[in-house]
C-alpha cells in the first residue's frame, strides 16, 4: 500500500534546500528558542562583541571631537549623548554580558554537568538582557525622533540626580536610561542566580568545592556580587521613575529631595560593579596563565580566598567615588582605609600569577600574550587606584582625565585584554577551529601599543587640570598635543579590534581544525569533542583532583597526591 | 637603512617622552598662575600640601611598580619556553605558606603607612580652623555660570572670583561656602585647592590660602548639562591694594549715563531685567548673572569669550554662537536695539 503522505527517508531533503527560506527560519528558530547553555553562551558573547564594536565606535567619535581644541565635529548635545551611551554600553551591554557568556558556556563543561541549573531561566535572562540593549539604543530613534542624534540619554552613565529630574531633563532620555537598565538588570539577576545554583548543585562526582576550577569559583563570586548590587541600582532607578512620572520627591531637590542619596545608591551598585566586571577577567587569567606556563596555579586556596575577600571588601568602599561631595573628615578617612584594604587581596592575586609563571615553561601563544599584558596593566591600574584612594589627592584628580585613564586601565587593560585572551583560548572549543595566530599577533601588538599610547598619556591631561565629560577645551590650556596623541592611540586600538573581528569571522570558515585539546590543558571541557555535543558528556565524569586531565595525562604523578 | 629608521623612531619616541617630562617638570617647578592649571604647580596652602603628599605616594607606588614590574619582566624573559619540541613539564609547585604570608603582610604594612599619612592630611585640611582674618565668600553654581557673594562686603560678583593674597606670617585665607541653585556642580581651581562639589540643599566648604598673585583658571568638574564644558572659572589673587580697589569699585551702584538712556530703556522693557540685576535700576532679576559691573570682567558667559563690545553684541544677538545650550534666550532684537543695548551695557564698569 503506497502512502504518499509519509516522507520516504533520505529522499526529502535535497542539499540545495539548506539555504531556503524555511531552513533559514528554522536556523533562526533554533537560536531564538534554545535553552542549551552553550548556545546561550555564544549568544551572550556575540551580543557582547557587537556592543563592544558599537561602544568602540562611540569612543572614536569622542576622540575625534577632542583631537584638538574647539573642534566642531559633534555638537555639545550630541557629544554628551555619545559619551553617556559609550559608558552605559560598555559597562552594562558589553561588560555585564561577557561574564555570562563565558560563565554559561564554560561552567557546566568545567564541572561535568549537562546544562545550567535552570535552562529556561537562562534563556529568559539572555532575552531580557537583549531587549534591554535594544531599548537603550531605540532611544536614538524613539522619543525625540530621528533628528540629530535622537533622544539618547545625556546624563553620564551614573545619571546623577537632580540632573535627571524632569526640571533639568525634560523629554524621555533618562527614562530610556533607567528602563533599559532595569530590564537588563533583571536579566543579570536571573543569570547570576543560575550561575550560583549551577556551581553549587550541578557538580559531578568528586568535584568538591575546593576542586572547582578557579574560573567557576571566581565567576560564582562575581555573580553573587552582581546579585547583591543590581538590587540597589534597580531600586534607585524605580525611585527615579517615580519622581519623573508620579511626582515623587526622592531626588527632586527643588521639592526637598536629596542629590546625595542618589549618589550613595548609585555607587553602592557602581563600585562593586567594577569588581563584578573584573573578577571574571581574573577568572579567565586563572585558567590561561597556568596552562601556558605549564604549572599548577600557585596557592589555589589563597586565590579563592582573595576573590571572596575582594567581593566582600568592595561592598564597603563605594563612597570613594564621593570624596568631593562633602562628607565629614571621619567619613572620608573611613573610605580611604576600606579602599586601600582592597589593595591587599589584589596584591596577593598578582603575586600568585607571578609565582605560577615562575619556574614554568611559558608558551607565548596569543591567549598568554593577552594575559601577560593584563598582569602588568592590572598592576598599574591598581597603583593608580591607590593614588586615587588618597582622599586629598583625589580632591584634585576626581572627575579629571586621570580618573578616566585609571578606570580604562581596568576596563580595557585588564578586562578587555582578558576577554580577548579568553576568546583566543576557548574559540577552538566552541567552533572546532583555531583562531589565526598570525592575525592574533597583529591584533595583540597593535592593541597593546594603541592601548598604551592612549591611556598612559591620558593620565597627564588629568594632572594638568583637564576635567572629564567636556566636549571641547580652550586652545591655551596646553592639552591639545596630549589629546591628539590619545586620539591617535584610540584609532590604533580600533584597527586592532577590527582585525580581531575579521579573525573571528574568517577563522570560523577557514581556521585550522582544533581537535579536542589544542592547548594541552587540564580542565574537563577539553575532554569533550570540539564543539561539544548537546549533552556535553557521553558518560558522567568523575574527578579526583583540581586538574582531571593532568591526572589522565600523568598517571604516574597525579595531582591529588598534593591536595 | 633599517637600522637608521629604527634609530629615527627611537629618537622620535625619546623626544616625545622628553616633551612629557618637560611638561610635567615645567609645571612642577613653576610658581604662580599658569594657563595650564597643573596640580603639580600649586599656589595655595591646601594645593601645596596635597602636592607634597602626592610626591610621597608617587614614591611608594613607583617603588612597587619597579619591584613587581621588574619581577614580571624577569619571569617573562627567564622562564619562556626554549625549543618548541621540549614537551617535558616543569616541576609543579602548588603553594607555599611562608611565601604567601610574606606577600600578604608587606601590603598590609604599606596600607597602614598610606592610611595614617592620608588620614592626617584629611583632618588637617578639612577641619582646619578658620582664622579671624579670613574672608567669607558664598559660591552658588548655576547652569552654566558662577555666582560669588561676599556677605561681609555686600558684593555680588560673577564668574570671576577676586580673593586677597595671603602670606605665611599672617594668613588671610578665603573660606568658600558652596551651594547650588540647580544641579550638582564642582568647584575646581587646580592650582589653589582640590575640588569640592556644590549641591542643592547642602552647604559644603572649601578654603584657599593663595601664595602668589595673578589669575588662576579652573572650571566646573561635575557634568551639569549641555554646556558643562564652558562653565569656566577664573580666580584673581589680588595684592591687598588691588583687592581694596576692586572691592571699592564693586560696592558702587551702576553708572547712570544719560547718553545711553535708550539702551537702558531697551534693557528694562525687553525682558532682560527678568533675569538680570543692575543695581540702582529697575532690573532685579536673579536667574541670570548680575550685570552691575559687567565691564569690570575680562570674560563673558563664564569664560566662553573675551569681554569685548563686539562679542557682547554677538552674544546678545545669538547666545548659541558662543555657548550652545546656554539658558539665555536669543531676544529677537533688531540691529538698532542691539546697538543701543550694547552701548548701555558697555558703560557698566
Amino acid at each position: 500500500m503506497a502512502d504518499s503522505t509519509y516522507p520516504i527517508p533520505g529522499a526529502v531533503e535535497a542539499p540545495s534546500r539548506r539555504w531556503s527560506q524555511a531552513a533559514v527560519l528554522e536556523w533562526l528558530n533554533s537560536w531564538v528558542t534554545t535553552v542549551d547553555h552553550k548556545k546561550l553562551g555564544i549568544l551572550y558573547i556575540v551580543y557582547a562583541i557587537f556592543f563592544l564594536l558599537v561602544g568602540g565606535a562611540e569612543a572614536i567619535a569622542i576622540r575625534i571631537q577632542l583631537i584638538q581644541p574647539n573642534m566642531h565635529f559633534l555638537s555639545p548635545q550630541v557629544f554628551n549623548r555619545i559619551f553617556t551611551m559609550h559608558g552605559t554600553t560598555m559597562v552594562f551591554l558589553f561588560g555585564m554580558t561577557y561574564i555570562f557568556g563565558f560563565a554559561n558556556y564554560l561552567i557546566p563543561l568545567m564541572i561535568g554537568a549537562r546544562d545550567m541549573a535552570f535552562p529556561r531561566l537562562n534563556a529568559l535572562s539572555f532575552w531580557l538582557t537583549f531587549f534591554g540593549g535594544i531599548l537603550l539604543y531605540y532611544s536614538f530613534i524613539g522619543g525625540g525622533g530621528l533628528y540629530g542624534a535622537g533622544n539618547a540619554p545625556d546624563v553620564m552613565w551614573w545619571a546623577y540626580a537632580p540632573l535627571t529630574e524632569r526640571a533639568f531633563s525634560p523629554g524621555h532620555a533618562p527614562d530610556y536610561w533607567a528602563l533599559s537598565l532595569i530590564v537588563t538588570g533583571f536579566g543579570t539577576i536571573g543569570a547570576s542566580i543560575n550561575v550560583i545554583s549551577t556551581a553549587f548543585c550541578m557538580r559531578c562526582k568528586g568535584m568538591t568545592l575546593m576542586r572547582l576550577p578557579l574560573l567557576v569559583w571566581v565567576m560564582t563570586v562575581a555573580s553573587g556580587l552582581a546579585l547583591i548590587t543590581i538590587t540597589p541600582l534597580t531600586a534607585a532607578q524605580v525611585m527615579l521613575l517615580i519622581d519623573r512620572y508620579l511626582g515623587g520627591h526622592f531626588f527632586d531637590t527643588q521639592a526637598g529631595g536629596s542629590a546625595m542619596i542618589w549618589a550613595h545608591f548609585f555607587w553602592i551598585f557602581g563600585h562593586p560593579e567594577v569588581y563584578v566586571l573584573v573578577l571574571p577577567a581574573f577568572a579567565i587569567a586563572n585558567e590561561v596563565i597556568p596552562v601556558f606556563s605549564r604549572k599548577a596555579m600557585f596557592g589555589y586556596p589563597a586565590v579563592v580566598a582573595s576573590s571572596v575577600a575582594i567581593a566582600f571588601v568592595s561592598l564597603g568602599v563605594w563612597a570613594h567615588h564621593m570624596f568631593t561631595i562633602g562628607m565629614t573628615s571621619v567619613g572620608n578617612a573611613f573610605f580611604v582605609l576600606s579602599t586601600e584594604l582592597v589593595g591587599i587581596p589584589t596584591a596577593i592575586k598578582i603575586f600568585n600569577w607571578l609565582a605560577t609563571m615562575w619556574g614554568g615553561k611559558i608558551r607565548f601563544a596569543t591567549p598568554m600574550l593577552f594575559c601577560t599584558a593584563f598582569v602588568i596593566q592590572f598592576l598599574l591600574a591598581g597603583l593608580t587606584g591607590i593614588i586615587l584612594s588618597i582622599a586629598p589627592w583625589n580632591w584634585q584628580l576626581h572627575n579629571s582625565y586621570f580618573v578616566i585613564a585609571h578606570f580604562h586601565y581596568i576596563l580595557v587593560g585588564a578586562i578587555a585584554f582578558c576577554i580577548f585572551g579568553g576568546i583566543y583560548y576557548w574559540y577552538p572549543k566552541v567552533t572546532g577551529r583555531m583562531l589565526s595566530e598570525k592575525l592574533g599577533k597583529w591584533h595583540f601588538w597593535l592593541f597593546v601599543i594603541g592601548f598604551h599610547i592612549t591611556f598612559d598619556v591620558m593620565h597627564i591631561p588629568g594632572i594638568l587640570g583637564m576635567p572629564r565629560s567636556i566636549y571641547t577645551y580652550e586652545a591655551d590650556r596646553g592639552w591639545g598635543t596630549l589629546n591628539m596623541i590619545v586620539s591617535i592611540g584610540g584609532i590604533i586600538q580600533a584597527i586592532a579590534v577590527l582585525i580581531f573581528a575579521w579573525n573571528l569571522i574568517s577563522s570560523y570558515f577557514k581556521g585550522k581544525i582544533a581537535g579536542n585539546d589544542p592547548w594541552d590543558a587540564w580542565t574537563l571541557e577539553w575532554s569533550t569533542p570540539s564543539p561539544p555535543p548537546v549533552y556535553n558528556f557521553a558518560t558522567d565524569p568523575v574527578v579526583t583532583s583540581r586538574r582531571p586531565l593532568w591526572d589522565l595525562k600523568h598517571p604516574d604523578d597525579p595531582d591529588w597526591h598534593y591536595e | 637603512m633599517l637600522e637608521k629608521s629604527v634609530q629615527y623612531v627611537l629618537f622620535r619616541a625619546k623626544s616625545w617622552w622628553l616633551l612629557f617630562a618637560f611638561l610635567i617638570c615645567g609645571a612642577a617647578f613653576a610658581e604662580g598662575p599658569q594657563a595650564t592649571p597643573s596640580i603639580f604647580a600649586p599656589s595655595s596652602t591646601p594645593a601645596d600640601e596635597i602636592y607634597h603628599l602626592s610626591l610621597f605616594v608617587l614614591t611608594i607606588t613607583g617603588a612597587i611598580f619597579v619591584t613587581v614590574g621588574g619581577l614580571l619582566a624577569f619571569v617573562v624573559f627567564r622562564f619562556r619556553q626554549r625549543g618548541e619540541d621540549d614537551t617535558t613539564e616543569p616541576a609543579q609547585i602548588y603553594g607555599s605558606t611562608q611565601v604567601e604570608l610574606a606577600w600578604t603582610v608587606i601590603p598590609v604594612l604599606i596600607v597602614v603607612v598610606l592610611f595614617l599619612t592620608t588620614a592626617r592630611m584629611i583632618f588637617a585640611i578639612q577641619d582646619a580652623p578658620k582664622p579671624k582674618a579670613a574672608l567669607d565668600v558664598t559660591v552658588v553654581g548655576h547652569q552654566f555660570w558662577w555666582e560669588f557673594n561676599y556677605p561681609n562686603l555686600g558684593i555680588h560678583a560673577v564668574n570671576e572670583l577676586h580673593v586677597p593674597l595671603s602670606n605665611q606670617q599672617s594668613p588671610t585665607p578665603t573660606f568658600l561656602k558652596l551651594l547650588s541653585a540647580d544641579v550638582i556642580h564642582s568647584f575646581w581651581v587646580p592650582q589653589l585647592a582640590g575640588k569640592t562639589d556644590l549641591l542643592p540643599n547642602n552647604v559644603n566648604e572649601l578654603w584657599v590660602d593663595p601664595l602668589h598673585p595673578g589669575m588662576y583658571v579652573g572650571q566646573c568638574a561635575q557634568f551639569c548639562g549641555v554646556q558643562h564644558a564652558k562653565m569656566l572659572l577664573r580666580v584673581y589673587v589680588d595684592t591687598p591694594d588691588q583687592f581694596a580697589a576692586w572691592v571699592k569699585n564693586q560696592q558702587q551702584p551702576a553708572v547712570a549715563d544719560d547718553s545711553v538712556a535708550v539702551g537702558r530703556h531697551v534693557f528694562e522693557t525687553q525682558a532682560c531685567m527678568n533675569c538680570h540685576t543692575i543695581k540702582g535700576t529697575a532690573a532685579t532679576g536673579r536667574f541670570g548673572p548680575d550685570l552691575t559691573h559687567l565691564m569690570s570682567r575680562d570674560t563673558l558667559a563664564s569664560g566662553a569669550m573675551a569681554n569685548t563690545k563686539e562679542n557682547l553684541r554677538e552674544w546678545i544677538r545669538h547666545p548659541d554662537t558662543f555657548k550652545e545650550g546656554a539658558l539665555m534666550p536669543a531676544m529677537q532684537l533688531n540691529d538698532q536695539q542691539l546697538d543701543q543695548i550694547t552701548a548701555y551695557l558697555a558703560t557698566l564698569r
